[in-house]
């Protein structure tokens, strides 16, 4: 018997190669029909992809992240809904709630990927920190020390996400009559977070979402993001494999670029250019190799998704590396990610 | 001339004692389905549009979580999101803090929403300045009660600015600069503008600044005028405050939230009016509205005794935290409490009923549906946000009995015939 390998897509825009354009991507219904075609192939989960700011490379729109996989929740019914948001400059009890509310919108489906932003340009459109220009190729000292605190504001942030969603218990509505309560509020806990880079008090206003903590990823390039992955993500995207020896998150998934047609071009991740057939031998040997799953990025969508579900998927299915239906029916046991045990049960409020 | 029409909105039951929990008919306050449920209904009735409000912090009394109304919901946009895809017609509105929440973020999503409910979303603009409120967020309670408006101004004005920094058809937006009192920001959006434009504006605030702000920048209100006279004479002050905005008066819409009762007779819709009023204050929710004016721990009174023989103690720290304050004199509105009590025998309890309620429509479907169209044709209001009591069937049986009544009346569709929620309000593209 072989061991099932994870199977994710990456959906951003038209797709990832930098020429993709398409008006229909500020349609609902693109969304819908993309996600709604990888629920066809037993996909694990699709992430969305985000910047608070334009792309750097590509055409300028783009929809909010979290905002397109609500939309298309009640549209789906198994697969996960994994959103970019961006932990710089946005508020930990916002993000918190709106993940929890997606959490609840998809039954248990909702995952995050945490983007940390030292862009200038986005830090301008808030208008509180003025960032520096950086070359991520030279880094000096004092721009390492930046880079360094923008990842620990990071770490802030999501452990403040994850504490507002333990802020309630999961009983904690009681609607006892005969005492006139709604909730019992000892099941209710500030989670008083104090911080150097802020503070929260809690609770969350959102009762605990389905999975308890809704599934958290990152994309990691190098030694550092990694080092935050490991310690805030249960799910950590690297571009290359090499560098989680030491470091090791809960779960590893390779980067994919893949290009079915041969068209290769520039990314941070690899470009995979060839035939399915191809494709599945490189994903046997990386999970040989010790990787737990992967996650594709169409270069033209709908296309190379098309292949991903109509070629790739059945071919990994005669291999029985891949489910053939879905069993589980949240995010975190399909990753098998154990039950999310509350921190504050059982303390007193 | 055909009549003026009734403007409906639905607003889904929140965290007051409005919203009764404790009835066998009460159905979870988070489960998507009830969202889901509620919003198919109001379509169905061929509603304007769907409300939600917010919350930013839990609210306390005597220093501890509020327990005895309904504490929980979700977050606001991500929720119409959800709801976009269970609807086709109605209206999505929520909720949004102009004080707590970044304006370039704001109006990102909300224009990512225009295009999401594909020319459906509204924004209730509303602010506080709470510290205790603050304590959730990165830059705390930051604001001066009097910034509280300018502040949603502003916050306002540069939503629009980046609106309309992409206009439809461009390949790309210009660059917008916002350099004002509370925002100093630059920078491009993502979003190009959605199929409203803008969208729709509301505004809740009862205060003066509060009604100059509708008047200028809203497309409509979220009022609390619901009776006749209260509600003309509301209607007529902020549709007076337009012509120097260079605005006419159809173009911000009235309405005013409202509670209703239906009954097959007068007497059974009262009694039916009167269980609820007894579901919606309990015991224990009585001696805690007393508190709020009292502004002291009065749990050692019986909720079926008097009335406290002492004055109430307004200067005190605010025993209520996370809620605006309720009464201009407290001493003076104890003293109508009392005489009203002594005059009429009622205990704690039945007082509270008495003088907290809410319920403006109780009657048979006829009498509610004649009642609602003459307020609009009255100019009272332009149509109401209603507020049932019950989740997620509290709107069944408005639809199934009145609806049909303001249709035959001819001031309500029988099917949508504009697809936009600033069109079905018969506002411009903006």
């Amino acid at each position: 018997m072989t061991r099932h390998l994870h199977l994710a897509v990456a959906l951003d825009g038209a797709g990832w190669h930098p020429a993709a354009r398409s008006p229909e991507v500020l349609r609902p219904g693109y969304w819908r029909d993309l996600v709604r075609t990888a629920e066809r192939g037993l996909l694990d989960f699709v992430t969305f992809e985000d910047t608070l700011g334009p792309p750097v490379a590509g055409p300028p729109g783009r929809l909010d992240a979290l905002l397109v996989a609500a939309r298309v929740a009640p549209a789906t019914s198994r697969i996960g809904l994994v959103p970019v948001v961006t932990v710089t400059h946005t508020e930990p009890f916002h993000v918190s709630t709106e993940l929890a509310t997606l959490d609840h919108i998809s039954n248990g489906r909702a995952g995050w990927q945490v983007r940390v932003s030292g862009r200038p340009a986005e830090a301008a459109q808030f208008g509180h920190r003025v960032f520096p220009d950086l070359d991520p190729a030279h880094l000096d000292d004092e721009s390492a020390r930046f880079v360094a605190e923008l990842f620990a504001e990071a770490a802030d942030h999501v452990e403040v996400v994850r504490r507002l969603w333990d802020s309630w218990e999961d009983d904690a509505v009681i609607r006892d009559v005969a005492t006139g309560r709604f909730v019992d509020r000892e099941k209710l806990h500030y989670v008083d977070f104090a911080g150097r880079f802020f503070s929260v008090k809690g609770p969350s206003i959102v009762p605990r979402p389905p999975q308890g903590q809704p599934v958290v990823t990152a994309l990691a390039h190098d030694q550092l993001p990694l080092e935050f992955a490991a310690g805030s993500a249960d799910v950590v995207y690297v571009t290359d494999p090499s560098i989680v020896e030491g470091v090791r998150p809960a779960k590893v998934f390779l980067d994919l670029v893949v290009s079915f047609d041969g068209a290769a071009f520039d990314s941070d991740a690899h470009v995979f250019t060839g035939t399915p057939e191809e494709l599945v031998e490189l994903l046997l040997d990386e999970r040989e190799a010790g990787i737990d799953g992967f996650r594709l990025r169409p270069a033209v969508l709908p296309d190379d998704l098309a292949t991903v579900v109509e070629r790739v998927v059945p071919l990994l299915q005669e291999r029985g590396a891949f489910r053939t239906a879905y069993a589980e029916s949240t995010l975190r046991e399909r990753l098998g990610l154990p039950v999310a045990v509350n921190r504050y049960a059982g303390a007193s409020a | 001339m055909s009549k003026k029409q009734v403007i409906l909105a639905a607003h889904f039951p929140g965290v007051n004692n409005t919203t009764v929990w404790s009835d066998p008919e009460s159905g979870s306050q988070i489960a998507f389905d009830s969202f889901t449920r509620f919003a198919q209904t109001a379509e169905r009735g061929r509603f304007d549009f769907f409300f939600l409000a917010e919350g930013l912090r839990l609210r306390e009394q005597r220093g501890r979580i509020h327990d005895l109304d309904v504490v929980g919901r979700p977050d606001a946009l991500t929720l119409l999101a959800g709801l976009a895809a269970v609807t086709d017609h109605l209206g999505l509105t929520g909720t949004v803090n102009a004080t707590f929440n970044e304006p370039y973020e704001l109006a990102r999503k909300l224009a990512t929403l225009d295009h999401l409910t594909e020319g459906r979303v509204g924004w209730n603009v509303v602010t506080s300045s709470d510290a205790f409120t603050g304590e959730n967020f990165r830059r705390g309670g930051y604001l001066d009660r009097a910034d509280r408006y300018s502040r949603a101004a502003e916050v306002l004005q540069t939503a629009r600015e980046l609106w309309d920094s992409w206009a439809a058809g461009r390949d790309a937006p210009d660059e917008f600069v916002h350099s004002g009192q509370h925002i100093d920001i630059r920078g491009r959006v993502t979003v190009p503008k959605g199929p409203q434009g803008h969208p729709l504006i509301i505004q809740a605030g009862d205060s003066d600044p509060g009604r100059e702000f509708a008047a200028k920048d809203a497309d409509a209100i979220f009022s609390r005028h619901g009776t006749l006279e209260a509600g003309k004479a509301f209607y007529a002050d902020v549709k007076g405050r337009m012509a120097k905005y260079g605005r006419r008066p159809e173009e911000l819409k009235i309405l005013p939230a409202s509670t209703f009762v239906l009954g097959d007779t007068d007497a059974d819709a009262r009694e039916r009016a009167h269980h609820i009023r007894r579901q919606q204050v309990s015991p224990q929710t009585a001696i805690l509205l007393l508190e709020q004016l009292w502004n002291k721990d009065l749990s050692d009174h019986d909720p079926d005794g008097p009335l406290p023989a002492f004055d109430p103690v307004p200067e005190a720290d605010s025993i209520i935290k996370g809620r605006t304050r309720l009464y201009d004199d407290p001493i003076e509105k104890a003293r109508e409490w009392r005489a009203l009590a002594q005059e009429k025998g009622l205990g704690i309890r039945d007082l509270i009923i008495e003088v907290t309620g809410r319920q403006n429509f109780v009657g048979t479907p006829s009498a509610i549906a004649q009642a609602l169209d003459e307020h609009v044709q009255a100019d009272a209001a332009d149509g109401f946000i209603l507020v049932p009591h019950i989740v997620p069937g509290g709107l069944d049986e408005f639809v199934d009995r009145v609806v049909p009544l303001l249709q035959e009346r001819g001031v309500l569709r029988t099917e949508y015939t504009t697809s936009t929620l600033r069109e079905h309000l018969g506002l411009v593209k903006r």
